[in-house]
């Protein structure tokens, strides 16, 4: 089992009352008058604070990832942050996950190709290469690109740059979507063939057909709680099953914002607020931002409105605190109760990678420094055992990040 | 009203078919929709009396046929489509008219084949641009059903509006017409996303014919100011604003469009 952790880089000190003040925290949220540039620095600072002290401390990875527009997360370039924690953990075993810069969001997508393999190079083979489709108001709204165009530039970049990390020779790509006379990127990788390919995704079952046609591992993002994943992630591995590959449960990533407080009760009073703000205003979103006309399949759309996999995401202002942790949106309490409900659900999902948010919402740098404590010390010894006893191999771990057996600090 | 009939021709060298609406007897009048796709509405029934009214489904927006927006990429291949069509359906000349994303296909096709127009009407067209009133996607495709219905129309409970935006009882019916809303400003906007200025002023000086620029003057989705921008860009043009009305003249003012256009065309 591995255990990463993650970060948005969310704004932590919205107002109180901003979801009525401002119609959407995503893509039209004027900075200026918004934000605080003194504490958007200080949030930069703390976000790698908090992501080495979680290499320190004894999770196996950290991750960024690329929002754009927002209050939710603006992580805009990941790789900024990521090649800052590959040179602050030189030595260590900590894999450096990029989830990731998204070769669409660029042109021409060499670039990540390209900045990809200096990650690689500057951790010495830690990097794992995340492969986001993106989101759809970010690909269109904050990035200008055609809803309909952004699954197949995805497809066509990915090639690309799978070609460019791989290639003996300079070659000619003349694609749909780009044309460059002299792919020959300086330089490849560090790892070989290339780096261990991630793919994010919120369950559209069109990614998981490419992820599991190119045997990458799949990152199931949700806001709707593990609980609510259930159905999903069966739909996912039934899919696997369909498509010849094996139940090895490090083809699959969870993402889960977790609390550890001394208590349970404890709990509510340390995160309460943090996971309201995190559902109340960072994903405060109409949710026809989010998928802009044209960006799902017609048949992804006639699922969708037929079918309704998905609560609106009005119902998240319904919710409270106790709604959240109940519903496992969330996974706040004791050490021994967090542990327990994290294990419950890897075994439930049949998950290898969990990737854990100890910073959410509005929570301090002070208290989420005190979470990856917690965390590493008193829930990762027990978790990462799970897998331990079965003979899956983790054909997705960065080569050198499997240096030695790593243990909680 | 006239059941207008549906014709499949060919075009681009037959990787694809479009599907037009075929009503009436007279001049061929062409008309091409807004984003909000295809809708015989009472303005085109009254033409069809008069003309013979040729109303295609963009691309990817008719009935059962989704997946038809693959076969354009961009603009241009819109624009070739269309000069296609024309030939397909034996239009030598025709009267042209376009409506808001339709009004810059239709200006781009006169553009493109300007001895075919005989009469050019663009009523609220996107496909210029000036600072002075800037508009994107965004005005379209971010809001809510409810905020665009705000934007969209002068008054929203004009029983012609209300007819064609509320969406069918029936469940399954209702979401078959969500579905194809959305989609529809999906097909159309991706020839055009993010701005809708894509060089038509580099070509709008090829069309010589007489042009009528008709603009709501409540229009709150396109601003009013671009009849000026379009009049001034046109050789032989005149501009028509129509009181208590928004970006959909043919819903909320149907009367007076048709007493405007039917006598232009004649004129």
């Amino acid at each position: 089992m591995k255990i990463a952790c993650f970060h948005l880089m969310p704004y932590r000190d919205l107002d109180d009352d901003f979801e009525k003040k401002y119609p959407s925290s995503w893509f039209s949220l004027p900075f200026s008058e918004v934000a605080d540039r003194q504490k958007v620095s200080q949030y930069f600072n703390w976000t790698l604070d908090e992501l080495t002290f979680a290499a320190e401390s004894g999770f196996d990875g950290v991750c960024t990832n690329e929002h754009h527009q927002n209050a939710y997360g603006f992580m805009v370039n990941p790789n900024l942050m990521g090649s800052v924690l590959a040179r602050a953990t030189r030595g260590t075993d900590t894999a450096i996950i990029q989830m990731g810069e998204t070769a669409v969001f660029l042109n021409p997508p060499i670039r990540v190709a390209e900045e990809y393999a200096m990650l690689d190079a500057i951790s010495e083979g830690r990097l794992v290469a995340g492969f986001p489709v993106g989101l759809g108001g970010d690909f269109s709204y904050s990035y200008g690109m055609a809803p309909m165009e952004q699954r197949a530039r995805y497809y066509e970049a990915h090639d690309l740059i799978k070609k460019a990390w791989t290639a003996t020779e300079g070659f000619a790509w003349n694609g749909t979507y780009y044309q460059l006379p002299m792919v020959n990127i300086w330089p490849q990788p560090f790892q070989q063939p290339h780096p261990p390919i991630w793919v994010p995704g919120n369950a559209s079952p069109s990614t998981w057909d490419f992820v599991l046609k190119h045997d990458y591992s799949y990152c199931f993002l949700t806001y709707f709680g593990a609980k609510g994943a259930k159905h999903m992630v069966e739909g996912f591995w039934q899919r696997a099953e369909e498509l010849g590959r094996d139940r090895n449960p490090y083809r699959l990533n969870f993402l889960i914002p977790v609390g550890v407080s001394e208590t349970d009760e404890q709990a509510e009073k340390d995160y309460g607020h943090a996971a309201e703000y995190l559902y109340h205003k960072g994903l405060h979103l109409p949710e026809q931002l989010l998928a802009p006309p044209g960006h799902m399949t017609h048949s992804s759309l006639t699922h969708l409105i037929t079918k309704r996999p998905f609560p609106p995401y009005d119902e998240f202002k319904k919710m409270k605190f106790n709604d959240f942790n109940d519903k496992d949106y969330v996974v706040c309490g004791s050490a021994k109760t967090v542990t327990d409900r994290l294990t419950e659900i890897v075994k439930t999902l049949n998950v290898g990678h969990l990737m854990i948010l100890p910073q959410f919402g509005s929570l301090s740098h002070e208290k989420t420094m005190t979470n990856i404590d917690r965390i590493a010390k008193n829930v990762l010894p027990s978790l990462r055992g799970i897998w331990e006893d079965t003979s899956w191999e983790d054909k997705w771990w960065p080569s050198g990040a499997e240096k030695k057996v790593k243990q909680a600090a | 009203m006239a059941k207008p009939r549906k014709r499949v021709v060919s075009v681009l060298g037959g990787s694809l078919e479009m599907t037009v609406n075929v009503a009436g007897k007279g001049k061929p009048l062409l008309f091409l929709h807004s984003a909000g796709g295809f809708y015989w509405d009472d303005f085109l029934d009254e033409l069809s009396e008069h003309y013979k009214v040729y109303a295609p489904h963009f691309p990817g927006t008719a009935p059962g046929r989704p997946n038809d927006i693959e076969k354009v990429d961009n603009l241009w291949d819109t624009v070739i489509a269309y000069e296609d069509l024309l030939d397909a359906l034996k239009i030598k000349k025709c009267i042209l008219m376009g409506h808001s994303f339709g009004g810059l296909l239709a200006s781009e096709l006169a553009a493109q084949r300007p001895k075919a127009i005989l009469k050019l009407i663009l009523i609220a067209p996107i496909g210029l641009w000036t600072e002075k009133a800037p508009y994107s996607v965004w005005n379209w495709c971010s809001p809510s059903f409810e905020e665009i219905m705000d934007v969209l129309f002068y008054d929203k409970s004009h029983p012609a509006v209300v007819e064609r935006m509320t969406p069918p009882a029936k469940t399954r019916a209702a979401d078959q017409w969500t579905i194809d809303f959305i989609w529809t400003l999906g097909c159309t906007a991706k020839v055009i996303w993010p701005i809708p200025d894509k060089g038509l002023k580099k070509r709008i000086h090829r069309i010589g014919c007489p042009s009528l620029v008709v603009w709501g003057e409540d229009d709150k989705l396109i601003p009013p100011i671009y009849a000026e921008e379009f009049s001034r860009a046109l050789n032989d043009s005149e501009i028509y604003m129509i009181p208590k009305c928004g970006h959909e003249p043919p819903l909320e003012q149907k009367a007076l469009l048709f007493n405007k256009v039917h006598p232009f065309i004649q004129s």
